[in-house]
């Protein structure tokens, strides 16, 4: 009886172990993951793609941050925050004894020095970047000021409740002075943050390797090693994580999904990520200025054929301009069906009975709203040719692409948008309203201009209130349906896959997959 | 002799001179604004007006064309756009690793290539000859990126020998003085470092060195044959001398001038990056450098690559001009 129970409780002491060895994290490891390009430059706020700013986003730390899958704003740097009833002056309360990785200590100046250096024109550092995000991120900020060696305050120059979402962006990460300082304009290839991996080694167009920052203020990360190699081509990619010699990857051709949810050693992960793929009429040519043709457009077009024939189970169809997870998002909206015999109606009663000639423009490259555009773009064709609309498609390299819808030479063009900051001010505002609009410059390539909507999207800019403002967007993507200025195409999602045994991995729906508490189960 | 290698040194200028216009203006004239590459979607008209004048696109292209040349003339040749990195240090980063894959994909390719085609002159129209003629043709038509993963499955995956891709185990920290891997591991005694290098390097090398391969097979073959009929290869013949003999030294030796011309161009041309090979095997090269900064209007990238090629290119002539002189002693410069 006694050998029984000594051997039960063996049993269960094995049973337990191995469950607990499954489920808690455990040190150490090298993750390698497997790449499509390189790191831009390792400056945070000196770069804008995503290759850059998932490598600076482990070394550097914001103010706040975005809480795992979703766009909350959780502190990071900051511990707290408030702002005065006007919405003009923040203040931020920082975190105690944190370092940077060169011992710097993390303090109210360094937080102002990191906002001076990109905005502050007086600012000695400031002729080392572009700064390109600069415009956007801190267009609302007047300046920042140091209140005690904890305590920061910006002032805006006018009330901008996104202004929290932006600074939880990649660009307003926190810099070590003393590193800017000493290394200059090779500030980029030198980056000293406070985040949970140490830079150690770049070299281009082949790896980037990171190590533990085993000082970390949040506790180490379970890694020793992070290692981001660039392999171009997204098969030979897929080769490498079926053999083994990588760890994790993304950048899949949609048509290895299968073969990847089908691996045994493979996990495959999928996030809707926050952009939106639209065809922009351009409302100020004829027939688009009347909005029974743009309703017909609509209707015309058969979404869902498209996006299950050229999305490759990586998309869904769109009914508002901004997708489903985002703050704001107005499920109650019908959106126009495929209707070919409403579509035809339509154009009869706008004066179109036998449609028209148009064109059609489409973008050059595959983005990643837009995997396959020219495909989506003759399929657009052989639907509108169906109710008479002859279109012809019309593309051009990039940047000149780009240029010209931004001026409106464009009839109907097909673009898209990634959410920059996750708030819904940062999709309808910059794509669909009439401040966005000027010829040559425009993000708004439909050239819609509506006064009440305008009217609607400043107040949601000026509430702080949650709700208050979840309801002014609810609001516009009903006049915006109403008006179709565009016709909602497609979201996509973020695809990923990894070795079975690497744990925690999270996908997140903004910024840069976090690799703080992914372990390794081998 | 040191005289002429010295005029055809100055020969240099002028062409690097002439290059660097032809190159300034004509990849201005090419549709599409670095500023708004850089800034994509999201740009505005803020932003690109600021990166512009950052850029220092904001002033008259002919402003920008003597900025241009005159820091040309002092080694300053700006930085990238696109990464802020000095174009030089771009050029020094990523050439090393396509001059050691080109130094292997040309021994591959010459070595392969001069015994085809001498066997294929040797045997004419018999069956070597043709299937020395098929190996050859193939070695052109096929297309890297494709015979690229025939390899790379059957040589790594299902038969576990080489790696996949990369130039080093990305886990292995190494850095020598070259930039040439093998080379440094070499002089730094450091074996493991080059086994794995040169493991890495098997793959890629034989790839890309199916092209030199194919036209060094076909020169050889056609050069040898017109040496082959001439009087004197039947005199060494009729001396007795064995057939190895008079193939690989009296015939090859007089049938090199042509081969010679060819390997070098090869060189020249491989030197200035193999796209495809160095994006299928994720070769951190030249050439990647070079194409991914004309997609993205890096003036300053473009421009040094493309003189630092012409450069190359007036040197490795200049080389085999002299290897002429070598092969052939009746020729002589004066």
């Amino acid at each position: 009886m006694k050998r029984f129970l000594v051997g039960l409780v063996v049993i269960l002491m094995l049973a337990t172990s191995v469950a607990f060895g499954a489920d808690t994290p455990k040190y150490g490891g090298t993750l390698i993951f497997g790449r499509g390009g390189d790191a831009v430059g390792l400056d945070p706020a000196d770069v804008t793609d995503g290759e850059s700013t998932r490598v600076t986003e482990m070394i550097f730390e914001g103010l706040v941050g975005f809480k795992g899958e979703t766009t909350d704003i959780v502190p990071v740097l900051a511990t707290s925050w408030n702002i005065s009833k006007d919405g003009k002056v923040w203040t931020f309360k920082l975190r105690k004894g944190v370092k940077f990785h060169d011992g710097t200590p993390f303090n109210a100046e360094a937080v102002k020095f990191s906002f001076d250096r990109q905005f502050d024109k007086n600012n000695p550092y400031y002729k080392f970047g572009k700064w390109e995000y600069a415009e956007f991120a801190l267009d609302a900020l007047q300046k920042v000021e140091v209140v005690d060696d904890y305590t920061v305050r910006f002032t805006l120059k006018y009330p901008f409740s996104p202004f929290l979402a932006n600074l939880a962006m990649f660009s307003c990460a926190i810099v070590s002075p003393t590193a800017v300082k000493k290394y200059e304009a090779d500030f980029f290839k030198n980056p000293v943050g406070t985040g949970p991996f140490k830079f150690v080694e770049w070299t281009q167009k082949d790896k980037i390797v990171l190590e533990a920052n085993q000082d970390y203020w949040g506790g180490r990360p379970y890694l020793d090693k992070l290692i981001f190699r660039v392999i171009p081509d997204n098969s030979v990619r897929w080769l490498e994580l079926q053999k083994g010699t990588i760890d994790a990857m993304d950048g899949i051709n949609p048509d290895d999904i299968p073969a990847i949810k089908q691996d045994p050693n493979v996990t495959f992960y999928q996030v809707p990520a926050l952009n939106i793929c639209y065809l922009a009429m351009n409302v100020e040519k004829k027939p688009f200025d009347n909005v029974y043709v743009r309703k017909a457009i609509n209707y015309a077009i058969n979404k869902k054929a498209i996006v299950d024939a050229f999305y490759k189970g990586i998309g869904i169809v769109a009914k508002n301009p901004i997708p489903p997870n985002m703050m704001g998002y107005n499920d109650k909206i019908a959106d126009y069906e495929y209707n070919p015999e409403k579509a035809k109606e339509l154009l009869a009663r706008a004066g179109y009975p036998n449609g028209f000639e148009t064109t059609l423009w489409a973008p050059p490259i595959p983005r990643v709203y837009i995997p396959q555009p020219t495909k989506v773009a003759e399929a657009i064709q052989s639907d509108l040719a169906k109710v008479g609309i002859k279109a012809k498609i019309v593309t051009y390299d990039w940047g000149t692409y780009l240029q010209k819808t931004r001026s409106g030479e464009h009839d109907m063009a097909i673009l898209g948008w990634g959410s920059d900051n996750g708030d819904p001010d940062n999709t309808i505002y910059v794509l669909l309203d009439k401040d966005n609009a000027k010829k040559g410059v425009a993000s708004n390539i439909a050239f819609y201009k509506n006064d009440k909507l305008h009217d609607i999207l400043i107040k949601a800019q000026q509430v702080s209130s949650i709700p208050a403002r979840k309801r002014l967007y609810e609001a516009a993507q009903e006049i915006i349906k109403a008006d179709a200025p565009w016709v909602t195409l497609a979201h996509t999602s973020y695809i990923a896959a990894t070795r079975k045994y690497v744990k925690d991995f999270v996908l997140p729906a903004i910024g840069a997959i976090k690799f703080t508490r992914v372990w390794l189960d081998k | 002799m040191y005289n002429y290698i010295l005029r055809r040194l100055l020969i240099v200028i002028p062409v690097m001179i002439g290059v660097s216009a032809v190159v300034f203006f004509l990849i201005r004239s090419i549709p599409g604004d670095p500023a708004l590459i850089l800034l994509g979607e999201h740009s505005n008209p803020e932003a690109l007006a600021k990166v512009r004048a950052q850029l220092g696109l904001d002033k008259p292209i002919i402003i920008q064309f003597f900025y241009f040349l005159f820091n040309m003339a002092r080694g300053d040749f700006g930085r990238s756009f696109i990464t802020n990195e000095v174009v030089i240090k771009e050029i020094s980063i990523h050439f090393p690793a396509t001059l050691e894959l080109t130094l292997f994909s040309m021994l591959i390719g010459s070595v392969v290539g001069l015994f085809l085609g001498v066997t294929a002159s040797t045997h004419r129209n018999s069956i070597i000859d043709y299937i020395t003629t098929t190996i050859s043709v193939a070695g052109i038509s096929m297309p890297v990126f494709w015979l690229g993963l025939i390899v790379i499955i059957l040589f790594s995956i299902r038969l576990p020998i080489f790696p996949i891709s990369g130039r080093l185990d990305p886990t292995i920290s190494f850095k020598g003085p070259t930039g040439l891997i093998v080379l440094d591991s070499i002089i730094r005694g450091n074996f493991k470092v080059f086994k794995d290098a040169f493991y890495h390097l098997v793959l890629p090398s034989f790839c890309l060195g199916t092209i030199p391969l194919a036209s060094i097979a076909r020169m050889t073959r056609s050069s040898m044959l017109e040496i082959l009929n001439q009087d004197f290869i039947r005199t060494a013949k009729a001396k007795g001398l064995p057939n190895r003999k008079v193939i690989y030294v009296h015939a090859l030796r007089n049938a090199l001038i042509p081969v010679v011309t060819v390997i070098g161009l090869q060189f020249g041309a491989l030197l200035g990056g193999a796209v495809l090979t160095e994006t299928i095997f994720a070769w951190p090269g030249i050439g990647r450098l070079s194409v991914e900064a004309i997609n993205a209007r890096d003036y300053p990238v473009i421009q040094g690559c493309i003189i630092f090629f012409a450069f190359i290119f007036v040197f490795i002539n200049l080389i085999v001009d002299i290897l002429y002189a070598f092969i052939d002693p009746r020729i002589r410069y004066e």
